[in-house]
Order: structure tokens, then C-alpha cells, then sequence
């Protein structure tokens, strides 16, 4: 039981946690605040696993933009508690124990397969800026212009959703 | 002993260095207050705290003993949770975002672990803290919207979406100083700027002057400070966000600005002013006797101010610090091995010293913005003038 | 050492709760989030894999993952935003009809 299988349960359970309190909260500004935490502990994961950047990116673009366009929608809206459902009784009965035997069977299956991949890695080798980056403007440059296409349409989208009707 | 300190150096050195450097923090903050009431005063022409202690030098005491002892309520109708965490959230980032900022060049091993003058040493540690830049949006709009109040709820809406705006214009005028160093790690872009060894010409703020205007008005409006701080204005909104907190959560939040606008002037001197390099060329090594000579006469200056003072206290105490600061000057020029040591955090104090006393008077001086007048200027012209600074 | 397969079991935990979170909630925004928690999932997953293997392609991927997310939370946010003032509510049961 070394240092980096602790540090790996310590955030698996706060990422676990964090999901199923969003599950379980009643309001939705506590689901943000549960997602947020999950997010900062996937983070660090990633940090775990070398990937240094892309846990800066995850905290500094979901956790500091996204999530804070979701706390600010839900502010706005005034969003309160849930109302409770007039579902069958039948949807939560068998549907809790279902998703969870599929997880479950995913998991498995995962397990059994594990001879295939070699451990990861963690300790030592981080993945440097430079070498994200040649990638990015090198091999995936055509995704990334039609992502920046993707942006800006996005923002053209936002804006004319924001417009009052005149 | 030696054996277990030695297996255990790289969790004990942390946590030392962490306990200093919190420490040194917040007395900095405390004082930090009293600096600014007295130079605000004085722009104002007046004296600000002069009678608790010799020059009102103990007053952040008396403010402190103040914040423990009055009541804290909490009004009905608070989401709890939000409620207590928007304070802590604010502090624990502010505070965290101290840990990656080096202080000074030196390598040196402790107990066989090899260390460095600052608590972590990470690749990206600029990306880290914009991180926490980003996170520390939170801790204003739950504050605004745990208290059940209007003045609240407007106050911390209005000021997180001022913290988005100005955040995209400050990690964009960056972008100049990463290209010019390489390097997102702090101490890289030091080194960077050590490299030609001109000392003053050779800082940052040369190439790159627009870039060091806009990332200074952005920090600005990150920590909510005028001219921007319209959202906690006494006298627009009641307090803005903080309203309805009282005594220790309230001291919570006024030291995570304090505690901001360290880590803001810290970051200005790094990136653009050379961190812990001399102004002056390495060649001229007298100057390194500088720092021991600026000790010794601003003992002398106290010693002489404080014979004459008014209450039998301060004719006891500043003489009394003006003795200990010669003294630590003295002992400096006597031993050139420290000397040398000390050279690195001297100048990287004493730049952080300059932009702290900047931004106080900033807030003797100027008026605050208008809020819609705030926002046209974050992205009608400082965003694109920051992307104009990487040419 | 962690090996691979752990971070591709909570992976897989975490989408699956995801999965519970969007069927079983009834409020639009916590829809959307359950959404965003199992983007976040596959992301591990993709981060995983990429250590793994010894090769950065996953995690450039990942930043495109990140990248269009936010996309989709902007736009998707802005129609919560006008669905919810025409509709006085943010219960999606009440969002079954193209007629208000």
C-alpha cells in the first residue's frame, strides 16, 4: 500500500462521493457545488497520473468556467428546491439496482481484460506543455481550427439566445 | 533521529515552510491594514491610527482582538451550507495560492532534502495559479447567494461576472512574458529574465510594458480593489456580498483580499520585474552591500523618532526596534555569507513592498467605476488590447 | 504504482451514476450536469488510457472533450435559460409539449 494507491482512493472516494450527493441533493445550487468537487478530484487524479496540464485546463476551464456559468444560470433562475416526482414507484425500484448492475458488469468486464494494458505509469513521467502542444498544432491541427469554428458558433448561438425580442 | 528526519524530510520541510510562511502571511496582512489606513490618511491629509501604540502600531492587534470578541449571527433564511463554505472557500484559496511562488533563488538541503526558497516547485505553477484564480469566483457568488438578501445576491452576482471578465484579460496579457521565457514554471521565467545579467534592462516590463498596464488593471479588478470595486462599495450597495457576515467571517474574507493582493504583487514583480534579481547589473557588486545599509539607517530613523515621542511606551518600543534593525544590520555586514544569502527575498520584498504601496494609492486616489462602465472596459478594451500585447 | 484498470473502474462508476443522476432527476439544470459528470468520466477514461499507452494522443483529445462541453454548456444553458421564463418552470416533465 504505497503512497500513490492512498492518494488514489483518498480522491476516487471524494470524486464517488461528490456523485452521489448529486444524486442525492435537493437543491440544485448543492448538485453544482457537488459537481465542482468532483471535478477539482478528477483533477487531481490527473495530476496523479502526470498529466499536468490537462488537470490546470480541467480546473481552470470546467471547474472555473462552465461550473461557474451553472451557478450563475442557477442564481439567475431562481432555482429551487425539486419537486417530487408522480413517477411509478417501479422506475426507482428497479431502475437504482439496474444502472448499478450495469456498472457493475462494466466494470468487470474491464477488470477481467486487465492483462492487456500495461500499469499506468504515474510517478515520474509528466507530460510536458511542449509535447501536448506539438501534438495539438502538428497532428490535430484540422480539429483543432473546427473546434475554434465550434466556439465561435457557439457564441454566435449564445448571443442571438440572448437577445430580447424587439 | 537524524535517520527518521531524514526519511521523513520531504513530508516535515513542507509543513515547516507552510507554518512560516502562513504565519509571515498573515502578520503581513495585519500590518498591510494598518499601512493602508495610515498612507490613505495621509492623502487625505489627515493622520489615520496614531493612539494605539507608537504610531498606531498596534492597531491591527486591537482589530483582531475586535474580530474575535464581537458577536457572529447568522441571519434567517442562510443556506447553510453556502453560507459558511463561500468564507473558508475564499481564504483556503487565497492562501493556497502562495504555495507556489519562490521567494528567492537558492537551493540548499535540509536534513539530506533538497529544497528551494518557496513551498512547491511545480512545471506550470503560472497554470496553477490561474487556477485558483478561477476557483476563487466561488467564493463570491456563494457568498452573495447563501445571505438571503437582496443587496447580497445583486452585490455577489455583480462581482463574480466583473472577476470572469477581467480574468480572460489577465491570463491573456501573460501570453507575452510565457512566450518571451518558455516556460510556465515561475522560477523559469526568472531565470528567463536573469539570463543577460543587465540587471534593470534586462526585466520583462521592457518588452512588454502594455502587457505589465493591462495585467495590473486585470488583477485589480480580480481581487476587488479600486478602482473596481463598485460590488463592495460602502456607499453603492451597502457591502456588496459580504453583508450579512459579521466578525470572523467577515475577517475571513478582508484577509483573503489582503492575501490576494500579496499574491497579485508577488506575481507582478515574478513576470514582469525580475522577481528576486538585483536592478542593478551583477557586476556592480557593491550594491550588494545595499540592504544592510538601508537596515542601518532606517534604524537610525526610528531610534531618532521614537526618543522623542509622546507616551512612555513608544519612547520604550521604537527605540527598542530601531536598536534591533541596526543590529541586523550590523550583523550583515559583518558576515558577507549571509549577505549573499539574503540578497535574492530583499529585492523581491522590497518590489512586492512598491506594489502594495501602489495599490493603496490607487485607493487614496482614484474614484471607482460605474459598474456597465466597468464591463465595457474589460471587453470592449482591455481584452483585445491584452491579445495585442503578444505582438 | 495505480494500475490502469482502477481508473477505468471509476470511470465506469462515475458514468453510471451519471447515468442515474439524469434519469432519475426532474430539474433541467441537474439534467445538464449529470451530462457534464459523465463527460468527466469518459475524460478519465481517456487520460487513463493515454498513460497507459505511453502516448499523449489521449490527452490532446481530452482538451477537444473539455473544449466542446463548454461549447454545448453555453448554448444549452441559454435555452434552459428562455425555456424556463416561458414555461414559469424548471421541472423537465412539464417540458413534454412543443405548445406551452
Amino acid at each position: 500500500m504505497n503512497a500513490p494507491l492512498m492518494i488514489f482512493f483518498v480522491l476516487a472516494a471524494v470524486a464517488v462521493f461528490g456523485a452521489v450527493s448529486l444524486i442525492l441533493q435537493r437543491e440544485p445550487i448543492h448538485s453544482a457545488l457537488s459537481l465542482i468537487v468532483v471535478m477539482v478530484a478528477l483533477a487531481g487524479l490527473y495530476l496523479l497520473m502526470g498529466a499536468e496540464f490537462v488537470a490546470a485546463v480541467q480546473i481552470i476551464v470546467y471547474g472555473g468556467a462552465i461550473m461557474v456559468l451553472f451557478v450563475f444560470v442557477i442564481m439567475l433562475l431562481n432555482a429551487g428546491e425539486e419537486e417530487r416526482t408522480n413517477f411509478s414507484k417501479l422506475a426507482t425500484y428497479a431502475g437504482i439496482p439496474l444502472a448499478l448492475a450495469v456498472t457493475g458488469f462494466i466494470a468487470a468486464a474491464i477488470a477481467r481484460s486487465g492483462g492487456y494494458l500495461p500499469a499506468a505509469a504515474p510517478n515520474g513521467a509528466l507530460t510536458s506543455t511542449k509535447t501536448l502542444s506539438m501534438l495539438l498544432f502538428k497532428e490535430f491541427v484540422y480539429p483543432f481550427e473546427l473546434t475554434s469554428f465550434l466556439i465561435l458558433v457557439a457564441i454566435l448561438g449564445a448571443i442571438v439566445l440572448a437577445q430580447r425580442e424587439n | 533521529m537524524n535517520e527518521f528526519l531524514a526519511s521523513y524530510a520531504f513530508l516535515i520541510v513542507p509543513v515547516i515552510k507552510i507554518g512560516i510562511l502562513v504565519f509571515l502571511v498573515l502578520t503581513v496582512d495585519a500590518y498591510l491594514t494598518w499601512l493602508e489606513r495610515k498612507v490613505v490618511a495621509h492623502i487625505q491629509t489627515r493622520w489615520g491610527p496614531y493612539r494605539v501604540g507608537p504610531h498606531g502600531l498596534l492597531q491591527p492587534l486591537a482589530d483582531g482582538l475586535k474580530f474575535i470578541f464581537k458577536e457572529d449571527p447568522m441571519p434567517a433564511g442562510v443556506d447553510k451550507i453556502a453560507y459558511f463554505l463561500a468564507p473558508f472557500l475564499t481564504l483556503m484559496l487565497a492562501l493556497t495560492s502562495l504555495a507556489v511562488i519562490p521567494f528567492g533563488p537558492q537551493r540548499f538541503t535540509i536534513w539530506g532534502y533538497e529544497t528551494h526558497l518557496g513551498i512547491a516547485d511545480v512545471n506550470i505553477s503560472l497554470l496553477v495559479l490561474f487556477a485558483i484564480t478561477a476557483l476563487a469566483v466561488y467564493g463570491v457568488a456563494l457568498a452573495g447567494w447563501a445571505s438571503n438578501s437582496k443587496y447580497s445576491l445583486l452585490g455577489g452576482l455583480r462581482s463574480s461576472a466583473q472577476m470572469i471578465s477581467y480574468e480572460l484579460a489577465l491570463t491573456l496579457s501573460v501570453v507575452g512574458v510565457l512566450l518571451l521565457a518558455g516556460d510556465f514554471s515561475l522560477r523559469g521565467i526568472v531565470e528567463q529574465q536573469a539570463q543577460s545579467g543587465k540587471g534593470l534592462l534586462s526585466w520583462n516590463i521592457f518588452p512588454q510594458i502594455i502587457g505589465f498596464l493591462c495585467f495590473f488593471t486585470a488583477a485589480i479588478a480580480e481581487t476587488n480593489r479600486v478602482p473596481f470595486d463598485l460590488p463592495e462599495a460602502e456607499s453603492e450597495l451597502v457591502a456588496g456580498f459580504h453583508t450579512e457576515y459579521a466578525s470572523m467571517k467577515f475577517a475571513m474574507f478582508f484577509i483573503a483580499e489582503y492575501t490576494s493582493m500579496i499574491t497579485v504583487s508577488c506575481l507582478c514583480t515574478i513576470l514582469f520585474f525580475g522577481g528576486w534579481l538585483s536592478p542593478f547589473p551583477l557586476s556592480w557588486t557593491f550594491t550588494q552591500f545595499l540592504p544592510p545599509v538601508l537596515l542601518i539607517a532606517f534604524g537610525l530613523w526610528t531610534i531618532y523618532d521614537g526618543i522623542r515621542y509622546e507616551t512612555i511606551f513608544g519612547r520604550l518600543l521604537l527605540p527598542g526596534v530601531g536598536i534591533a534593525l541596526l543590529a541586523l544590520g550590523g550583523a550583515l555586514l559583518a558576515f558577507p555569507v549571509i549577505n549573499s544569502y539574503i540578497q535574492g527575498p530583499f529585492w523581491f520584498l522590497a518590489k512586492v513592498f512598491v506594489f502594495l504601496f501602489v495599490y493603496i494609492w490607487m485607493r487614496g486616489t482614484l474614484p471607482r467605476f460605474r459598474y456597465d462602465q466597468l464591463m465595457t472596459f474589460g471587453w470592449k478594451f482591455l481584452l483585445p488590447v491584452s491579445i495585442a500585447t503578444w505582438f | 504504482m495505480v494500475p490502469t484498470d482502477y481508473y477505468l473502474i471509476l470511470s465506469a462508476i462515475l458514468f453510471g451514476l451519471g447515468i442515474v443522476a439524469f434519469v432519475f432527476k426532474r430539474n433541467i439544470i441537474t439534467l445538464f450536469m449529470a451530462i457534464e459528470l459523465m463527460l468527466n468520466a469518459v475524460n478519465l477514461a481517456f487520460v487513463a488510457f493515454s498513460r497507459a499507452l505511453g502516448k499523449p494522443d489521449g490527452e490532446v483529445f481530452v482538451l477537444f472533450v473539455i473544449v466542446v462541453a463548454a461549447a454545448e454548456a453555453a448554448v444549452g444553458l441559454g435555452i434552459i435559460i428562455l425555456t424556463a421564463r416561458n414555461r414559469h418552470s424548471l421541472n423537465v416533465e412539464r417540458v413534454d409539449l412543443l405548445k406551452l
